[in-house]
């Protein structure tokens, strides 16, 4: 009974962390507007865009393949699943053991290949091009989110994300001087991977610089609603995530009502504060030209190799 | 040393080690300005916590003394001087960064091995944080190998500085007040020189390449 429960919870963690990512994204772009002195649109908008999309009909191409028309739901289900892996309000998720921090950069890969493959299914120039640069710049940014979860897991000794956050919150306040290297990295990581300023322009399109937006160019209606969500989801997943191994404090160990409130109402607060950050973040910097991506990737690599080198010669 | 005072002087040496790392990748001056008043500023916190943990009151005189030179007077100074000779375009471009950084990361695993068997002989640090200084003045060392420009030798040199300045605090507990006195100021009057010196390489060749010095050379 106490299993079905603890499902129930995971269940209902899940949902809720689907339902409520496009307010992250909306509250960024906010910050972003008020950043940039302009009148900012409610935080509710992207909700607003998905119900617009969902409501309208679909084009296809001709020369679509049942790939092309498959790709949405599949890249929806893998960020949906992420969320259900990550430890977003308690550390008791049933599911979680299914899969570890290795197999949650796989689900992030798969749905890259899977957009990037769609994007070249059509044929068009522009998915071509977006789907080479997502591929690109996956490529150098996946060994450094590696490279900053095995950092983790090396204090905790499990490749668990429940296992490594339940370890980081339970101990006493003990300073790990390797996760100041392993949050570098992943705030760069975070950016690369989801489309953010200095390295792709979410508000642009201009057709010469986009990637996220030249892998959607050819979707409309539902499937473009599904895929925009899927990048709310992925925004927000990569925020729990960070929040999970940098900010671990307030995230419950147990599936009661009350310790779950409490950890959502810490978690809310810290996500707004992150994402306002982020905003902060964006407005600061210059995007990058395409080909510095991979100097500034290859930089968070190495920056999370440190951090692993520092954890055995500080530890030794 | 209480235990988590050690913690908090662990993760004020890997941030300076983090910091070191960023001066290596960055291009331009000014910002390269900006992140030695960064180093600058984990110098002194580092001294004020050893400072409070062993109880030495000289030591927070040199805290003082840091942030006066090292996180106000010096960088002002090179502000000025980079906004004085127009230097904030000067960008460097014959690092490549992702190689620079494998060779720093090499350099940081000979720097903790070197120190460990002298951090054996202390009783009062850990191998990690003389092994971290090590690290830094290598690192700068290698800044200044790298650069072209004379700006960011400058700044790889006053760097060093920083990193030897951190190994005697965490190490020792502090040089004696009267040497670190005669330190501080010979940094600042070095400062002052090596600014005279780069006005006169730009009056000689419009640039503050170091190369064209290399043809003064008598072969």
């Amino acid at each position: 009974m106490n299993n079905l429960s603890s499902y129930l919870w995971q269940i209902l963690e899940l949902i809720l962390a689907v339902a409520a990512a496009p307010l992250l994204t909306g509250w960024v772009n906010q910050c972003r507007a008020w950043l940039q002195n302009k009148t900012a649109p409610s935080v509710f908008l992207p909700h607003r865009t998905l119900h617009k999309l969902f409501h309208k009909d679909s084009v296809v191409a001709e020369n679509a393949s049942p790939l092309f028309r498959m790709e949405p739901y599949i890249v929806f289900g893998c960020m949906a699943l992420a969320c259900g892996i990550i430890p977003t309000l308690s550390t008791d998720l049933p599911l979680s053991p299914a899969a570890d921090a290795i197999a949650l950069v796989g689900l992030f890969a798969l749905g890259r290949m899977f957009i990037s493959l769609a994007a070249v299914d059509i044929g068009t120039g522009f998915g071509t091009m977006g789907g080479r640069r997502e591929m690109f710049i996956g490529f150098i940014a996946e060994p450094a989110l590696l490279m900053v979860l095995f950092s983790s897991s090396l204090i905790s000794k499990s490749t668990l994300l429940t296992s490594i956050v339940a370890n980081l919150t339970s101990q006493d306040l003990i300073i790990h001087p390797s996760m100041a290297f392993a949050a570098v990295a992943f705030v760069m990581v975070l950016l690369a991977e989801n489309a953010r300023i200095p390295v792709d322009n979410p508000a642009t399109h201009l057709e010469l610089t986009m990637i996220h937006e030249a892998l959607l160019l050819e979707y409309s209606g539902r499937s473009l609603a599904l895929m925009e969500w899927a990048a709310s989801i992925k925004l927000l997943a990569y925020f729990c995530i960070g929040i999970a191994l940098f900010l671990p404090w307030g995230i419950s160990s147990v599936n009661t009502p009350f310790a779950l409130l409490l950890s959502l109402l810490i978690l809310t607060v810290k996500l707004v504060v992150v994402g306002a950050l982020l905003a902060v973040l964006e407005i600061v910097s210059a995007k990058f030209r395409i080909f510095r991506v991979p100097e500034f990737l290859a930089t968070a690599f190495l920056i999370a190799v440190i951090g692993m080198l520092v954890h055995f010669l500080l530890g030794a | 040393m209480p235990n988590f005072a050690l913690q908090l002087l662990n993760l004020l040496a890997a941030i300076m080690l983090l910091i070191t790392f960023a001066m290596l990748s960055q291009r331009r001056p000014l910002s390269l300005n900006r992140l030695f008043t960064l180093h600058g500023v984990v110098l002194v916190l580092s001294s004020l916590l050893v400072a409070y943990v062993t109880g030495n009151s000289h030591l927070y005189y040199s805290a003082g003394l840091t942030l006066a030179i090292k996180v106000v007077l010096i960088p002002w100074i090179i502000h000025k001087v980079i906004i004085r000779l127009k230097a904030e375009s000067d960008v460097d471009t014959l690092i490549n960064v992702p190689t620079t950084m494998l060779i720093g990361i090499v350099l940081v695993i000979i720097a903790f091995n070197l120190a460990m068997p002298i951090a054996q002989l202390s009783t009062s640090i850990t191998s990690g944080i003389l092994g971290i200084a090590l690290a830094c003045i290598l690192l700068s060392f290698m800044m200044i190998l790298i650069r072209s420009k004379a700006m960011p030798q400058v700044i790889g040199f006053l760097t060093m500085e920083n990193g030897l300045f951190f190994a005697a605090t965490a190490a020792t507990s502090g040089m004696p007040m009267i040497v670190e006195l005669g330190v501080a100021l010979s940094v600042v009057g070095g400062t002052l020189i090596l600014g005279v010196f780069m006005f006169h390489i730009r009056e000689q060749y419009d640039d503050l390449d170091i190369d064209h010095l290399e043809n003064r050379k008598e072969d």
